[in-house]
């Protein structure tokens, strides 16, 4: 694979990690939680002094981004899990990034403050009110400064439009407008604008008759440098790519994307198994890739009726339906990201196994992000799933497998071989061992 | 012979098949379209909790009469006495098995 990876950072974050994203120069890693908080962590910048510390994250920030509530009109829970985090592009001194739970989106303003102004005339240094009668002569308050603080700032919070569950949330590439998913509807919004939804339901496919309800949309993106296109996936194993230049209502696709199916495989559990619980465009648009149960595809953007590649990710889970079914771990919905360059692709699975598949070599490697198997800064070891008769040494047998160290959220930074993967409720950074 | 062979042929099915057999066994009364409306309909009404205004009003009425203990009510005596709260109602795990006993 030529990648060589060795344990950077492991941080122990007291709920289970949702969502983890790196922002667009890869200085910044967010992760959001089931309590609804988010964590920042920043890259150290590279010393001459320590040359071997390259560049490892230290939290930067800590806030509660959504807490929870109930909605006593529907009887309905709304957790405060965050459910995804997408950063802004940086453009001044601050960062910004949109964090969402299942109905409310939140714009976020991180900003660093060094220093802090001294001297005003009507409080006193403690900042008690000083009583102007008794002040005499005026001064100027001049700035001082301080130890860095990092502050964290709700600036819009876009509240009250989904009916549903929100899944996915995208920033366009023209920066002005970002999209939010739930299970039946795409809405399009405006950064200034939080009253409304700029165009409300850029997607709607919810039946006249919810009896007639066949699928739901369960992930959507920007294309990453085209503005007006986007995909969204479905429950049934389909893309569709809508351009927002034909009709203020996506409702007919521009392109559709399904892989033909074999009548005589399809089992009870085929439909289950081929829901999309992920959808990326590649960073050079040219691909879109999707994670069901069992595989990985990358599609050809010009190529609707099949995928140009499937990598299997847990094939031999295949045989364990009917249990994964009973507890519920067939619904589980993974993740998969791209590298900087597009050439490896990477996803989880359970047991903490992750999974990378080089596109070029068609190499494929399982590693585990866990504390007992990963000596800091040693280079993680492939790990094996025994399928059947002999088990090496080393390997671990399908009936071994811990199903609930799942691992479903991961993210890889912009251009360096640094990922960041969570496992339950820790957080793991690898990076390319230096020498 | 040729009979014999062909069911033999198709004893060897797809793992796949093999679980779908495994989990009809064990709920013989499985609905027929599986990732239908039942799934869909339970995705979209997750997180639903009841809650009962009449025992709201009742215990808020209560209230007005007597002071409420501030312990942590019991957890199984959510009706009549107290107001009840959404972290007091009883976590209700949509179970998608129990539901297709039920089905």
């Amino acid at each position: 694979m030529g990648l060589l990876l060795a344990v950077g950072l492991q941080s122990g974050v007291a709920d289970i990690i949702s969502t983890v994203e790196f922002n667009h120069t890869g200085e910044l890693l967010a992760t959001g939680d089931k309590g609804g908080r988010v964590v920042i962590f920043q890259r150290e910048q590279e010393s001459k002094n320590q040359p071997h510390r390259r560049g490892e994250y230290n939290v930067y920030s800590t806030f509660q981004s959504h807490e929870p509530e109930f909605d006593y009109l529907k009887s309905l829970e709304i957790e405060e899990k965050i459910n995804k985090i997408r950063w802004l592009p940086q453009q001044n001194a601050a960062y910004f990034l949109l964090s969402t739970n299942d109905k409310t989106v939140k714009l976020w303003k991180v900003s660093e403050r060094d220093k802090r102004p001294e001297g005003y005339n009507l409080k006193d240094e403690d900042g008690r009110l000083r009583d102007p009668s008794m002040i005499t002569s005026l001064r100027v308050p001049v700035l001082r400064p301080m130890d860095l603080m990092v502050e964290a700032t709700p600036r819009r919070v876009f509240a009250n439009a989904h009916t549903y569950h929100i899944n996915s949330i995208s920033v366009n590439s023209d920066y002005e407008t970002y999209m939010s998913a739930d299970d039946l509807r795409i809405n399009l919004w405006n950064f200034e604008i939080t009253n409304q939804s700029f165009t409300p339901d850029i997607v709607d496919i919810k039946p006249a008759n919810m009896e007639e309800l066949t699928e739901v949309i369960t992930a959507a993106e920007f294309h990453p440098h085209h503005c007006n296109t986007f995909v969204y996936s479905s429950s049934k194993g389909t893309i569709r790519l809508c351009d927002m230049r034909t009709a203020a209502l996506c409702d007919r696709h521009a392109k559709f994307f399904e892989e033909p199916e074999d009548p005589s495989n399809r089992s009870f559990f085929s439909e289950i198994i081929s829901s999309i619980s992920d959808v990326k465009f590649s960073h050079s648009g040219r691909y879109i890739m999707t994670r069901d149960y069992l595989t990985v595809k990358v599609w050809d953007l010009n190529m609707e009726n099949r995928p140009i590649e499937t990598y299997q990710v847990h094939d031999y889970l295949r045989s364990k339906l009917c249990s994964l079914y009973e507890n519920d771990c067939i619904f589980d919905k993974f993740e998969c990201v791209w590298n900087g360059s597009d050439s490896v692709i990477m996803t989880g699975s359970y047991n903490n196994f992750f999974r990378m598949f080089d596109r070029n070599t068609k190499r494929d490697v399982t590693l585990e992000a866990s504390r007992e198997n990963s000596k800091p800064r040693a280079v993680l070891k492939p790990r094996k799933v025994c399928v059947g008769g002999k088990r090496r040494k080393d390997e671990i047998s399908v009936d071994s497998l811990d199903f609930s160290k799942k691992i479903l959220h991961t993210a890889w930074h912009p251009s360096e071989n640094i990922i960041a993967v969570a496992a339950t409720n820790n957080l793991y950074i690898f990076q390319d061992k230096v020498n | 012979m040729l009979i014999l062979f062909q069911e033999m042929e198709d004893k060897v099915i797809s793992p796949e098949k093999a679980e779908e057999a495994k989990l009809k066994a064990r709920y013989p009364h499985l609905g027929q379209k599986p990732g239908g409306s039942d799934f869909l309909r339970k995705r979209l009404q997750k997180g639903q909790k009841y809650f009962d205004s009449g025992d709201y009003n009742m215990a808020k009425a209560k209230m007005k009469n007597k002071q409420l203990p501030t312990a942590a009510p019991d957890k199984t005596e959510v009706t009549g006495d107290h107001i009840p709260t959404p972290q007091d109602l009883p976590q209700r795990k949509p179970s998608l098995v129990a539901s297709k006993l039920a089905g």
